[in-house]
């Protein structure tokens, strides 16, 4: 047993102890951290790891504590129907919101998170059936079979369930399919989409499951304190909400639950010790907290909770003990494979502008499958955004592009890889935390099915187990099989371009496209590359492959497209293409 | 609502909305400069409209001791870093800049100037009082933090605004003040009647916003800071000190900031957290602007102050949700425009 597992044993002997025989202030200070705790891991969820910031959870909070304090007052409900009532408007306003918000850049998120929190605030101050600013009150007590959460004490085993079951859920979520999905939103963006996963969908689902659990929280709060008004889900609990998140350390989980703890008992002692200290009262906790956060975020970014873990973390060989693969996992079902000489992608005269640059100018090409095209070019010529043309990552200006027959341009890029095309890019693109292992299951995204509900409850284990045992048998494939538990940022660059390969592999693609596969490679790796390839050009899969090793591509690939300048200036065969006198000009100047 | 209700809220609007186009202007120049997102700016406004009051009342205002306080802790930071670098000018310079200086201010003020002062003085001397706000807050708090990521920037900026709200609870005192119109002038033209003190909001509005166009178009440290804003790394290669520019974004920003709450001052009732809500307006208006055109923030902030004045009129207690809820539809029309996968953020 490492040393996590008998932390979390701890805290939950705590949790389900505690209230047998602690004082009544730490109960109070307990049932606090883990209300604050549910918002504040939704916040880690989307802020730390999906990296979009919200000031606005707070809103959700009053959405599901007003929901149940009208139902069960003024209707007459019982307090759970309005919690599943509260859960459906909190998510449908979830939903809204990231719809009109989630798809913007950066910072106009969080500004907007600010505005629509105030918003949904001072709706509710105003509204007359909600009791405007004075609130209501006199909720009923809680019930289950029979047993009344009437006092703290008892309430409290109720919000700690709440707790450790988001708990559970979140960490299984994470560490799934979908939760690599998930992952790829902070750093991983374009690379995901290239791999199938639908971004906007991933950013609204950890949106809506961050609103879900704040709603909770705030029924849970109406319902411990039988009251509810405005004041504590306005903008400012929204912002100590993220405090939290931020202070524990917004990447993980526990870490949020360690900052709602700190915030609640320092403020909690503050407010008793302070304004004795100081001769006077005032908001002296707030500058307290206002300041520790800023001094918090200038020395230490990711917060508290890592000096913790690493005191948890099982010592020994200092090797994090990876996801295990299992042999005997069933194997994915694979595409069929197309008969050589089926016509894959087929692109006529694209054209990309960049305001008035053109980078693409009406290049045409085709790849078939069972064969190997390479794409040429100097610096600048505009290889690298046909890729990006092909693969969906940006839109045509104009020209077309299909795939098996079907047109594609203007599809998204995940809909693209759907259809069997997977590619590596230039820059590495991948996430430095990860295992090599979990970085090549992403590729594996759309073999799986599991949805986020059967993730959270790791019902998809048996797939799951698939999914790793083909990354790893891709890994194994490139040559990185025995690195597969090291962190991906942890490689030679070398490695990582293999790792991308093989992660596009694990797609079980049709087309292959490949930017710049050899560049970083030693000869031997170079060699084992290009036998790979011709491996799988044997197997029938189409690659379209851009390259500056010429030794590498002419003994390689079976026919050229050379660009200069975002036109199409040479295609044929390698010895042709050794002899064109334009290729010639292009690469080594005009001869004379 | 007839013609010269109507008339009358859209003075009102306009007066609002040159404030907030003020306002709107200092924070697109702040971000695009800085990449901070300066939830604070309206703090500047609330503490010079409260320090003027407090000038009125004859009372030492509490901006005084929140100047001096900061001056010592960036005194303090400025001379561990020169004893680290072990540069002794650097050292001097700390201890003129950030001891002397306050400290001679400081001892005018308590001991020196007469109680009764005329209105022009008092807002000079509540100016001097916030504007150097603006580059101490700049050393102490983003300065270490100079090249974090947006978001990290923002949550700090939102730690401080908290910070600076308790302090000025705390300096201040709960109760609002109104400080005394720059003019009791009226004109009637038509049904319409217009007051001295909105023909001096808008007048300095306009002067304001016409001089820093001025500064960035035709002098060498305007164009340093706007080239700054175009591309970081290039205008430091260039030898354009970051933090140089960084340290006259922020000073621009309070003497902004410091003016508006002198305008607005005599027209609003200030509290201590009055200039949170006058500061997400000018917010409202550079989002409107996309936090990076100036006019178009201008127009927005125009555009919040008419939709508030109305909404005031026939709702007057959903104004606030009203304006709050006019980003809504422009992040839509934004997020439309945009609809190619978002490259990461490094």
């Amino acid at each position: 047993m490492n040393r996590g597992r008998i932390g979390v044993a701890v805290f939950v002997a705590i949790v389900v102890l505690g209230p047998l025989f602690l004082p009544e202030g730490i109960i109070t200070m307990l049932n606090y951290t883990g209300l604050y705790g549910l918002v504040a891991i939704g916040l880690a969820l989307v802020t730390g790891i999906g990296g979009m910031t919200s000031f606005g959870q707070a809103a959700f909070v009053g959405i599901g504590a007003y929901a149940t304090a009208y139902l069960s007052t003024a209707a007459g409900w019982s307090p759970w129907a309005a919690l599943v009532v509260g859960i459906v408007v909190t998510c449908a306003t979830a939903l809204l919101l990231g719809a009109l918000t989630l798809r913007l850049a950066g910072h106009y998120l969080p500004l907007s998170t600010i505005a629509w929190g105030l918003s949904l605030y001072f709706l509710a101050g105003n509204m007359e059936f909600l009791g405007g600013h004075s609130g209501l009150s006199n909720l009923p007590v809680v019930q289950l079979a029979g047993f009344a959460f009437d006092d703290p004490r008892k309430f409290s085993y109720l919000i700690w369930a709440f707790v450790l079951l988001a708990i559970w859920l979140l960490r299984n979520l994470l560490a799934s399919r979908e939760g690599r999905a998930i992952r790829c939103l902070k750093g991983g963006k374009v690379m995901a989409e290239s791999m199938g996963v639908n971004i906007p969908r991933s950013k609204i689902v950890v949106f809506v499951i961050s609103a879900l659990l704040a709603s909770v929280s705030g029924w849970l709060y109406a319902h411990l304190q039988r009251f509810v008004n405005p004041t504590p889900f306005g903008l400012n609990y929204g912002i100590e909400y993220l405090f939290m998140a931020v202070i524990g350390g917004a990447g993980y989980v526990w870490g949020a639950l360690l900052g709602a703890g700190i915030i609640t008992v320092i403020r909690e002692w503050l407010t008793d010790v302070l304004p004795g200290l100081l001769g006077q009262s005032g908001s002296f906790e707030v500058i307290f907290l206002s300041i520790l956060t800023i001094v918090l975020l200038q020395r230490a970014p990711e917060g508290l909770w890592p000096f913790i873990a690493g005191r948890f973390a099982a010592k020994g060989d200092g090797k994090k003990a990876g996801v295990p693969v299992e042999d005997k996992a069933m194997p994915l079902p694979k595409r069929s494979a197309e008969a050589a000489g089926t016509m894959l992608l087929e692109v006529k005269q694209a054209t990309k502008r960049f305001g008035g640059l053109v980078a693409v100018g009406g290049v045409s090409l085709e790849v078939k499958a069972g064969e190997i095209l390479a794409l040429l070019g100097p610096n600048g010529a505009g290889k690298s955004t046909m890729f990006n043309l092909v693969s969906g990552v940006l839109p045509l200006t104009s020209g077309s592009v299909s795939f098996l027959g079907k047109p594609i341009d203007g599809l998204r890029a995940h809909d693209i890889a759907k259809l069997g095309m997977s590619r590596t890019f230039q820059h590495v693109k991948l996430l430095p935390n990860l295992s090599v292992l979990e970085n090549v299951a992403i590729g594996g995204h759309l073999r799986g099915s599991a949805g986020i509900g059967r993730s959270a409850l790791h019902l998809e284990r048996a797939e799951e187990a698939s999914l790793l045992a083909e990354a790893y048998r891709q890994l194994d494939r490139v040559g990185l099989g025995q690195l597969k538990h090291v962190p991906a940022g942890g490689l030679s660059l070398g490695d990582q371009r293999i790792l991308e390969i093989a992660r596009a592999l694990c797609a079980d693609p049709s087309l292959l496209l490949l930017d710049e596969p050899a560049a970083g490679l030693r000869l031997k790796e170079k060699e084992a590359l290009a036998a790979l390839l011709r491996k799988l050009r044997a197997e029938g899969m189409g690659v379209l492959l851009v390259e500056h090793d010429m030794d590498f591509v002419m003994g390689l690939v079976d026919r050229i497209v050379v660009m200069e300048f975002g036109q199409k200036i040479a295609e044929g065969l390698p010895h042709e293409i050794q002899e064109n006198p334009a290729v010639l000009e292009a690469y080594l100047g005009s001869v004379e | 609502m007839d013609f010269s209700i109507a008339a009358f809220l859209v003075q009102d609007g306009l007066i609002s909305g040159a404030v907030y186009a003020l306002l709107g202007v200092a924070i697109v120049l702040v971000f695009s400069v800085t990449r901070v997102i300066f939830v604070p700016q309206g703090e500047f406004v609330a503490f010079s409209a409260l320090t003027m009051a407090a000038l009125q009342a004859g009372k030492t205002p509490g901006t005084l001791w929140l100047l001096l306080m900061a001056s010592a802790v960036a005194c303090m930071l400025e001379l561990v870093g020169s004893f680290k670098t072990g540069d002794k000018s650097r050292a001097v310079r700390a201890l003129l800049v950030y001891a002397v200086a306050p400290a001679a201010l400081a001892a005018v003020m308590l001991w020196v100037l007469p109680p009764q002062l005329p209105m022009l003085v008092q807002a000079l001397i509540a100016l001097l009082l916030v504007v150097p706000l603006g580059p101490l807050l700049y050393r102490i708090v983003y300065q270490p933090v100079a090249h974090g990521s947006v978001l990290v920037l923002l949550i700090i900026s939102v730690a401080l605004h908290l910070a600076l709200t308790s302090f000025g609870l705390l300096v201040f005192g709960a109760e609002g003040s109104r400080t005394p119109t720059f003019s009791d002038e009226r004109w009637q033209v038509g049904p319409l009647s217009i007051t001295g003190q909105s023909v001096w909001v808008i007048g300095a509005s306009v002067v304001a916003i016409a001089l820093l166009a001025w500064f960035f178009t035709y002098t060498f440290r305007g164009k340093a800071l706007k080239a700054t804003s175009v591309n970081r790394v290039g205008a430091e290669l260039m030898a354009i000190s970051p933090t140089g520019a960084g340290s006259l974004a922020f000073t621009l920003a309070a003497a902004i900031g410091g003016l508006s709450g002198l305008l607005i001052g005599p027209i609003n009732t200030m509290f201590y957290d009055t200039g949170f809500m006058i500061g997400l307006k000018g917010f409202v208006a550079a989002i409107v602007g996309g936090l990076v055109s100036y006019p178009l923030a201008a127009l927005g902030a125009l555009l919040v102050g008419l939709l508030e004045s109305f909404s005031s009129f026939w709702a007057s207690s959903y104004k606030e949700f009203a304006v709050f809820t006019l980003i809504l539809p422009v992040l839509l029309w934004r997020s439309l425009r945009t609809h190619q996968i978002e490259e990461d953020e490094e």
